[in-house]
């Protein structure tokens, strides 16, 4: 490589890595003044011109944003991500099953009535569901807040890709060694599928915690609530007035799980979309 | 295809939990709704009167709800136009092989973790009028200092820039999966034929990257129409003066505030029928555009 060409490919790299730097910034930005915000006093929140260094009132504002409701509504908000995931994950993977390793009537139009359901997001259907859920006498309860989102056409539908690309020797293999199709998923499947099931559960966790809409419809009591809600709570206090510093708080704290998930999941997740589209 | 196991229920076994879940909690509510949609229900859902096509007359006459509509897409269009031609150059960036590849990734795409009431709770504190960092910067530079809060376009501004950056992160992701699936043959093979890294980018990397387009349409589209729902909840609650009423929250409002149910679920078919549409339309382009790409 001669001289200019080296000098050309060195200048090509810094722009490279100096734009992404200031992408990266300007993206955590927002992120960073929240952090900054949730250790001011009210005084230092409603400072002029506006204090971009931290406050001196990190901890009280965390510990009013826990007691005021926002620490419970985090425990029910896993509780009900987790078992919608779990649920959510495993009644996929029996589905991908039947639909990649078995014979059966109807079969391609059962996975298009899956894929349709796509269209149909909680949304659409929110005034009957609600009724629903009502003559189900399951108004306000966790129940009605899991069952309506269990049937994940996304999922169906990457285990059913994933599947496809595993080579017919195991399922022979597994076969000669007698083994039914329940063993041959535990044994043989979720092991091979490892990284889209990690993929899966990362962007269904993601979507229930983040859940708005539906929580604010079902559950009537605040003990009950999920944390989405929680945010709205602490934009105000008991007297009407906007504290930033608790409401930052509020929002740095309620980021964190979905955010360490997907960072701890980040490999999965690019691996697992990479084998859905079309490799 | 053959079938690898025996068994003749077996099948039927394993997808029952999916077709219970499915038929009760999407496609029965989703006909109920349908139906709901020709009757006037009134006193708390006691009383139903068949109406036919009333609801849905009366929509398209209100100028409130054909405003809601329109305030819809213009929401939708603007937050595409911001955010798609960002995210797809920051994913060409970080689709080059340079060192801590890994890190700027994780970087760029974060806030797809996000929900939109956080990220609406963030961007309000920053756009406050009086001690937020946006006017205190505004101010600084071009000495003016604009009222977020009230003024109607300014409003609607706001939750198009917050949601904008909120969508980034997803829309890299996958513009980035869509990147890696492209064979560097084909782009070997054009630049031994002498085409230069935009020529590339324009006949090759572009249409290639169709399908990825299509789904990206429709997500942001599908974002833009429900789940922004938190966000102007928490920012603007539709207002200020209607400026942000986007369709879902004039549903909910009939539905749930003022328990008008028939009316609601007219506005939810429209919804159905609109997303539906679209959708549709996407795939038939993007299907020719696929063709064309030679993929």
């Amino acid at each position: 490589m001669g001289e200019p060409e080296m000098k050309k490919k060195w200048t090509k790299t810094v722009l490279i890595h100096g734009t992404l730097v200031i992408a990266c910034f300007i993206i955590a930005a927002p992120l960073l003044f929240a952090l900054v915000g949730s250790t001011h006093t009210r005084g230092e929140a409603s400072s002029y011109p506006p204090k971009i260094s931290f406050g001196s009132a990190g901890f009280e504002n965390y510990e009013t944003a826990r007691k005021s409701g926002l620490g419970k509504m985090m425990w029910n908000t896993f509780f009900v991500a987790l078992s919608a995931t779990l649920l959510k994950t495993v009644i996929a993977l029996f589905a991908a099953l039947a639909l990649v390793y078995f014979q059966f009537r109807f079969k391609n139009l059962i996975f298009f009535f899956i894929l349709i359901t796509l269209m149909f997001p909680i949304p659409v259907r929110v005034v009957a569901l609600y009724d629903l859920v009502q003559k189900l006498k399951m108004g306000n309860t966790y129940l009605a807040l899991i069952l309506p989102f269990i049937a994940s056409a996304t999922g169906t539908f990457l285990f059913r890709q994933h599947f496809m690309s595993i080579p017919s020797s195991f399922v022979d293999a597994a076969r000669i060694d007698g083994a039914g199709p329940i063993k041959f998923l535990i044994k043989i499947l979720i092991p091979m599928s490892l990284n889209a099931i990690g993929a899966l559960a990362l962007i269904l966790f993601i979507y229930m915690w983040n859940e708005y809409l539906w929580p604010l419809i079902v559950i009537t009591s605040k003990d009950k609530q999920l944390v989405q809600l929680g945010l709205k709570m602490l934009m105000q206090d008991v007297a009407g007035e906007q504290v930033w510093g608790v409401a930052m708080a509020g929002a740095v704290i309620t980021i964190l799980p979905p955010l360490f998930l997907f960072i701890l999941l980040q490999r999965q997740f690019t691996r697992g979309f990479a084998l859905t589209s079309g490799k | 295809m053959q079938s690898y196991f025996s068994g003749r229920w077996t099948p039927y076994l394993l997808i029952t939990p999916m077709a219970i879940v499915c038929l009760l909690f999407i496609f029965y509510p989703m006909v109920e709704t349908t139906i709901l949609s020709l009757y006037k229900v009134s006193f708390f859902g006691l009383k139903k009167i068949y109406i036919g096509f009333e609801n849905y007359r009366n929509l398209f006459t209100s100028s409130d709800y054909l405003h809601t509509v329109w305030l819809s897409f213009i929401f939708a269009g603007a937050v595409m136009v911001l955010t798609m031609p960002v995210s797809l150059c920051l994913a060409l960036l970080a689709n080059q092989k340079i060192r801590g590849i890994t890190i700027y990734r994780i970087f760029l795409i974060w806030p797809y973790a996000l929900s939109f009431a956080a990220a609406g709770t963030i961007w309000f504190y920053l756009f406050n009028p009086t001690v937020g960092i946006i006017n205190y910067l505004l101010n600084l530079g071009f000495g003016i200092k604009p009222d977020w809060v009230s003024d109607r376009t300014l409003a609607l501004l706001m939750i198009m820039i917050t949601t904008s950056w909120k969508m980034l992160g997803y829309n890299i992701v996958f513009y980035l999966a869509g990147l890696q699936n492209i064979p560097m043959e084909i782009l070997d093979a054009a630049g031994i034929d002498g085409a230069n890294a935009f020529q590339k980018f324009r006949k090759i990397t572009l249409p290639l990257l169709g399908p990825t387009h299509f789904f990206l349409f429709i997500m942001n589209l599908l974002s833009c129409f429900f789940e922004s729902y938190g966000m102007i909840a928490i920012m603007t609650k539709g207002g200020p003066d209607y400026a942000t009423n986007i369709m879902i929250f004039k549903l909910t409002q009939d539905g749930f505030t003022y328990f008008n149910s028939g009316y609601a679920s007219a506005q939810s078919v429209i919804l159905f029928v609109i997303v539906c549409t679209l959708t549709l339309i996407q795939f038939r382009t993007t299907e020719k555009l696929v063709h064309y790409g030679g993929a």
